[in-house]
């Protein structure tokens, strides 16, 4: 029996996220400015503790240092809490799925001429009496849900899709979005209280040199940590209170930056529950949603498989390369027009379906053109 | 029952896969996790529309206990929230339960009421909560002992 490694679906997702311990965690594909904010909270914080912390201490109170490092292990806590979870990616679609959507779409727009660009694919649906227009991705070849958006740097369509932030080394969505709201409060909390400690630190220094005629110079560390301290505090105190306002207004950035649902003849948000308190519990203190890219789940390689779905596939050329598990890198074909539907790995439970008919027309151009009025898949609302 | 369960095992070795039916997902209500509960025509010669129904809403009816925002979830986060989520840890979110709950609920029906009508429900969760696909299977032509249970809608209950 030749003993080999098992391989896990995260080794086979689609996207340009990078994982890590063996999938259980998962980030996005730049993860240099993350590093940088890692040093910038760690090395600020120790130079705290330090230098700060013994004079505070002595000259004031212990609880300070203590609440500091409370707060410290607060906030790399929701820091690598936002940074390694999944945001809320949306698996894309398996062939059969993708040729059903397809079908539908041509159902719907009837003939098109050739040579006549086909038009945009926009589902409109009805979300608490107001219409909303929803996109096809050409990329994961579904219809996203409402607050929906595909990242570029991740290549991935996230469930309400906030942005993609740097700083944290990864896309903000549906499941990490409150970990990335406490991340920002906190920081601000810990970048005032820190600015706040050090400035006490230097007027109580300078009071007892003045009274006891000592000539000292402020210990470097405590200029430093000012000015890191100074120019944090302004774009994250900025950052949580810019959040605050989106989130009693159940908004996402995305939305915003595009203006979805501001000007006059826009639709209203049709999320907002209109109360400002309702609004913050929705997301806040929703339930955790789970995953559903289950990365550390195995790649099924034979036929008798629990799963229905994957009755008639014969995956074994699934397993025929088993990546590494000390590749950082992620799964390495990235399905999107042009290549053709053998080429294309399994996607989640890895299924193939060998018999699938490549009968998928590819449009030329994503972008929705101008020339042909689009066409317009109403569905109808129970 | 030992009958529908062999029914489901026969159903993937002498049935041959036909067609996917994909259920999409119904937004009237917001992003909840919602399908529709329309019929779709392919299934109209397979299985009976209320049961069909009662199938969709009793999932439907699941999840919005899962994605239910009340006493139990304010709870769920505060303690999350001051144990820095170190309490998952221990214990499971309701969603998980819930979850659970989901999977053992379709394995039952596709035992009971859909593999014996040729059909076979996926759990939405791994579509991505898109779609749930229903699998429809044509029976190979072995008219052997095997279940059949492609071609008839009248052995159903």
């Amino acid at each position: 029996m030749i003993t080999r490694k098992v391989t896990r679906k995260w080794e086979k997702l689609p996207g340009k996220n990078t994982f890590c311990c063996d999938g259980r965690v998962m980030m996005g594909r730049q993860k240099g400015v993350f590093y940088l904010t890692l040093f910038l909270i760690v090395g600020t914080c120790s130079l705290f503790f330090a230098f700060e912390c013994p004079y505070l201490a002595v000259h004031l109170s212990p609880a300070i240092p203590v609440f500091a490092v409370l707060l410290f292990v607060f906030v790399m806590a929701m820091l690598l809490r936002t940074s390694f979870s999944d945001p809320g990616v949306l698996p894309r679609a398996l062939p059969e799925e993708a040729n059903f959507i397809e079908m539908e779409i041509e159902a719907a727009n009837g003939n098109v001429m050739a040579g006549q660009r086909p038009p945009p694919r926009i589902k409109n649906v009805q979300i608490n009496n107001q219409i909303v227009k929803l996109k096809y991705c050409y990329t994961c070849k579904i219809f996203r849900p409402p607050r929906a958006s595909h990242c570029s740097i991740c290549d991935n369509c996230v469930d309400r899709f906030d942005h993609h932030c740097p700083w944290v080394g990864n896309c903000v969505g549906k499941r990490n979005y409150r970990y990335f709201y406490l991340f920002t409060l906190s920081l601000s909390l810990l970048t005032i209280y820190i600015f706040a400690f050090n400035i006490v630190h230097v007027v109580l220094r300078e009071y007892r040199n003045i009274f006891e005629h000592v000539v000292s110079l402020t210990p470097h560390c405590t200029v430093l940590e000012v000015l890191v301290c100074f120019f944090t505090l302004w774009s994250v105190v900025g950052l949580t209170g810019f959040h605050t306002y989106l989130i009693s207004l159940n908004q996402t950035t995305n939305e915003d930056i595009k203006g979805s649902w501001s000007g006059k003849n826009r639709v209203q948000n049709p999320y907002s529950h209109k109360s400002i308190i309702k609004n913050c519990c929705e997301v806040l203190c929703s339930p955790t949603y789970p995953s559903v890219l289950d990365r550390r789940g195995v790649m099924l390689e034979d036929l008798s498989s629990p799963t229905p779905s994957d009755a008639s596939a014969a995956s074994t050329h699934q397993s025929s390369n088993p990546v590494s598990q000390t590749t950082k890198s992620s799964a390495p074909l990235i399905p999107n027009e042009h290549t053709p539907d053998e080429a294309k790995p399994g996607i989640g439970s890895g299924t193939q379906k060998s018999t699938s008919s490549p009968k998928e027309e590819k449009p030329p151009s994503p972008t929705s053109p101008n020339a042909v009025a689009p066409a317009v898949i109403k569905e109808s609302s129970h | 029952m030992a009958t529908e369960f062999h029914n489901l095992q026969e159903l993937r070795h002498s049935a041959s896969l036909a067609n996917k039916v994909f259920i999409q997902r119904d937004y009237t209500d917001g992003t909840v996790c919602k399908f529709q509960t329309k019929f779709p025509s392919e299934l109209d010669s397979r299985i009976e529309r209320t049961l069909f129904e009662d199938t969709v809403k009793m999932l439907n009816n699941y999840y919005a206990e899962a994605e239910k925002i009340g006493g139990q979830s304010y709870i769920e986060g505060c303690l999350a929230c001051l144990t820095v989520y170190l309490v998952f840890l221990c214990i499971e979110t309701r969603y998980d339960k819930v979850l659970k709950k989901i999977s053992r609920y379709i394995q039952e029906q596709n035992e009971k009421v859909y593999a014996p009508r040729g059909l076979l429900i996926t759990d939405p969760i791994e579509r991505g909560m898109r779609v749930i696909e229903i699998s429809v299977y044509e029976d190979r032509g072995s008219s052997g002992s095997s279940s059949g249970s492609s071609t008839t809608s009248s052995s159903g209950r």
